[in-house]
């Protein structure tokens, strides 16, 4: 099967692209960012998914299936030029898959769609709304992105669309919000919460990805691996130290002194949970985890083992 | 034989925890561990809780323990709470539905979810049934909270969601009277101004300073299950004759708590059987309804 993939060169981009090589399907990737060691069956074109080299790319493979992981999710790009390359890209891939007869398009979301809030459910289902965009403005063009996957369902019933929101990505790459946000020895958290935190180890994220594909699974679907894990069982067991912070202070603090960086949005994020059912998307793909929370942590911690003090 | 510690107790908890000792829902042994021992001279010895009916709780499975609130702040709940665990045989976890102003604070956001506790959400309550946990539900509200002390063994209006829950999870409801909540903590009046000030609804104040509870004996009596069929969607008059049956039970329950407590005879009925003939004069609990 032909595959295109705009985003390849983002962590699981890359590991995806590498588990339909071997499965056997033609790779062909988008991105602007480069990917230095890519296999050379691999055929790969640095530009912009928004731009005319892009539906050249879609115009000469014609592929059958798209996934399309060329979003932005780094929260420290701000404004503008982040919402048109989520916005303007999403549109752009649905408009190729059309015209270019794509029979099937994969929109790879988050599961922070739903929003962290005090009064949200544990286990958000599919069908609920989108409640990020009160509690975490920052995330509202990678909101409105997924929303607007979530119309080619019965937009183009002739493309079979899955739109995936995808829990935290862990693993031994360290590519990822989570993974980010845990690299330093000294881990920020709100004085007083311990929400739960669902993550996946990244070669579930690729398993849950090529099945989707393989069973062309159209709706929208959660995706999730393990059970969550309170946060503080997490930097506890990736080696690294709490520092709980007042929420009056907080703001002031990351982002300085070592400490991760974080929009004022997400703060949410370490206050309330957000976390996900993922029965629909099991019960349509067969998708079973093979790493628990205990090996996916435990691969993270082996890749990026907590930093050893001076005076240790 | 040695006694058994709280640590054990809680390992025989039936709940999926994971090598870190946490379930799905976060509920985590060590802070079990640490507020039942926390409860247990509370429990034993500050209230010297009696427990009736408690072979109605069933041992497994799923059930809903709907009970009246008792006055002032969650004492009731957390005596029931270490009842089942402290009394029952495998220990049970009753999970409580607690306000939605709870998880906005601090450490009472954590403490609560780690011992089980959640917002008082359907969708959490129906999870927790479909997995066959033991609910706590107080169908009175923030309502029956507020009862003063000259209140505080009536019942105020119940809300019909935990019924129509029952009866879409197939889960039986055993019902329960809580007596001496009100005494331990007899308040006086509602500050409702000063709780919109600091986040809750209201602020109850009691005569005496300082306000923490007074060592009365608290009795919690389990009445027998009260099984009704249908689906949950039925008409809100079906749904609030079953909820008048519920409120009928509670109070039956209570009035026979009371007067045991005065020293007036039982009569032939056992505590704890549920059958209980009263001034509500209802008939018979423990049976199910519209099915036999």
């Amino acid at each position: 099967m032909k595959i295109v993939i705009p985003g390849i060169s983002g962590g699981v981009g890359q590991k995806l692209a590498l588990h339909l090589l071997a499965e056997g399907h033609d790779v062909v990737g988008i991105d602007v960012r480069p990917w230095f060691d890519a296999p050379k069956e691999i055929d790969l074109h640095r530009v912009d998914i928004r731009k005319r080299a892009a539906e050249d790319v879609f115009r000469r493979v014609r592929p059958e299936a798209v996934v399309h992981m060329a979003t932005v999710t780094s929260l420290m790009m701000k404004g503008e030029e982040r919402n048109r390359i989520n916005l303007g890209g999403t549109r752009a891939v649905f408009d190729h898959c059309r015209a270019y007869g794509a029979k099937h398009c994969i929109f790879v979301g988050r599961h922070t769609f739903y929003g962290a809030a005090p009064d949200s459910p544990l286990f958000h289902t599919e069908d609920e709304p989108p409640m990020a965009l009160s509690t975490f403005p920052e995330l509202a063009d990678l909101v409105a992105a997924d929303l607007f996957a979530a119309t080619a369902l019965w937009r183009f019933s002739e493309l079979v669309t899955t739109v995936l929101r995808v829990s935290y990505t862990l693993g031994p790459s360290g590519h990822g919000t989570l993974a980010t946000y845990l690299k330093g020895p000294t881990v920020p958290s709100l004085m007083g919460f311990d929400p739960l935190f669902q993550f996946m180890h990244e070669d579930d994220v690729v398993t849950s990805i090529a099945l989707a594909l393989e069973k062309r699974a159209r709706g929208i679907f959660n995706v999730a691996g393990p059970p969550p894990v309170p946060f503080s069982v997490i930097v506890r067991e990736s080696g690294r130290k709490r520092l709980p912070l007042p929420e009056f202070l907080i703001d002031r603090t990351l982002g300085r002194w070592g400490l991760p960086r974080l929009p004022r949005g997400a703060l949410s994020h370490v206050k309330y949970p957000v976390v996900v059912d993922a029965t629909a998307f099991r019960k349509a793909t067969g998708f079973r985890h093979l790493y628990d929370e205990v090996e996916t942590i435990a691969a993270y911690r082996k890749a990026f083992p907590p930093p050893v003090s001076p005076s240790a | 034989m040695p006694k058994e510690s709280i640590a054990e107790r809680v390992e025989r908890l039936q709940i999926p925890f994971s090598p870190w000792g946490v379930d799905p829902y976060g509920v985590s042994k060590k802070h079990l561990t640490r507020a039942y021992t926390a409860l247990e001279f509370f429990y034993r010895h500050y209230f010297s809780v009696e427990t009736h009916g408690l072979e109605n709780v069933p041992r497994r499975g799923r059930a809903m323990l709907v009970g009246n609130h008792a006055g002032g702040i969650a004492i009731d709940a957390t005596m029931v709470w270490g009842s089942v665990f402290f009394e029952m045989e495998p220990p049970r976890l009753a999970q409580g539905m607690a306000e939605k102003f709870i998880i906005r604070f601090p450490f009472a956001s954590s403490w609560s979810g780690k011992v089980g506790q959640f917002t008082g959400l359907p969708e959490h309550a129906e999870r927790l049934l479909e997995e066959d946990r033991l609910l706590m539900v107080f169908p009175e509200g923030a309502r029956g909270t507020a009862k003063l002390f000259k209140e505080r063994n009536s019942l105020v209006d119940f809300g019909t969601g935990f019924l129509r829950l029952a009866l879409k999870t197939k889960t039986p409801i055993i019902p329960f009277g809580f007596l001496g909540g009100g005494d331990a903590l007899p308040t006086v009046a509602n500050s409702y101004k000063l709780g919109k000030k600091l986040g809750v609804p209201y602020i109850p104040i009691v005569a005496y300073w300082p306000p923490i509870p007074l060592p009365v004996k608290l009795e919690i009596h389990y009445g027998a299950p009260l099984v009704f069929q249908g689906t949950g969607s039925e008409e809100d008059e079906v749904i609030a004759g079953y909820v008048d049956e519920v409120k009928s039970s509670i109070a039956q329950l209570i009035d026979r708590g009371l007067r045991v407590r005065r020293g007036e005879p039982k009569g032939s009925l056992q505590l704890g059987d549920g059958g209980i003939s009263g001034p509500h004069g209802s008939r018979g609990a423990g049976q199910d309804r519209n099915s036999r």
